[in-house]
């Protein structure tokens, strides 16, 4: 099971901040599962400046993904 | 040197009375308190909340302040940033350096502040008697990062 963990709007988006999933393959695979059960979430996850982090380190491209690994989407920050 | 991200209320002058106490290396201490104001472009601001990733935020500022401490030669830093709800007056983020003279103090807080408010992996929403809003940094923001890359 890997951890998936939304940050800032997506969390408004989705309803919820953290889920356990059975694992896909890949980054790729995992938010097209997101749409498919979730399209607002899935369009949020695809838009501008939206990031990806594998085990807290960002994912400029598509990477294959580990049972036990956290996968966190980040929207644009706000700073501080 | 020290970065602190907690959801707890600090004193900033007691951190400062802190930090400074001992220093007879130091020829200058600055410090800077960010503080949640009450209104933002006009509207009303009854609580913000900054949402932080636990493990990730920590080392993107830890890395901040590295680049400070390496670009200034100040001899010590420390960042404290809060998360979490957070009500008007209530202070967000305290910087503060020493160095051996003040002007490298003055400008580690300066350029740190300024690569807080652009890139510190915070999320931040208003609420008040609008509704609630997102919010990004404002061009003015980006302007004064900047200032650092252009020197």
């Amino acid at each position: 099971m890997m951890k998936v963990v939304l940050l800032g709007r997506l969390r408004d988006i989705a309803g919820w901040r953290e889920r356990t999933i059975d694992a896909p393959a890949t980054l790729s695979a995992l938010r097209d599962l997101l749409y498919r059960e979730d399209a607002a979430l899935g369009e949020a996850l695809a838009g501008k400046g939206v990031q990806a982090a594998v085990n807290k380190t960002l994912m400029r491209e598509d990477v294959a993904l580990a049972a036990n690994d956290e996968i966190a989407f980040l929207p644009p920050m706000s700073g501080g | 040197m020290a970065v602190r991200v907690q959801t707890e209320a600090f004193d900033a002058g007691r951190l400062l009375s802190e930090f400074s106490a001992g220093r007879a290396e130091a020829g200058g201490v600055v410090s800077f308190t960010g503080i949640c104001r009450d209104t933002t472009a006009g509207a009303g601001v009854t609580t913000l909340e900054l949402d932080a990733y636990p493990g990730f935020t920590e080392p993107a500022i830890e890395a901040m302040e590295a680049e400070a401490r390496a670009r200034f030669g100040v001899q010590d830093v420390l960042i404290v940033h809060r998360h979490g709800p957070i009500a008007p007056g209530e202070a967000i983020v305290f910087v503060v350096t020493a160095a051996e003279h003040r002007r490298a103090a003055f400008e580690a807080a300066d350029y740190l502040m300024d690569r807080l408010k652009t890139e510190a992996p915070f999320w931040k929403k208003e609420s008040g008697p609008d509704g609630q809003r997102w919010i990004e940094p404002r061009d003015g923001d980006y302007q004064d990062v900047k200032r650092w890359s252009a020197k």
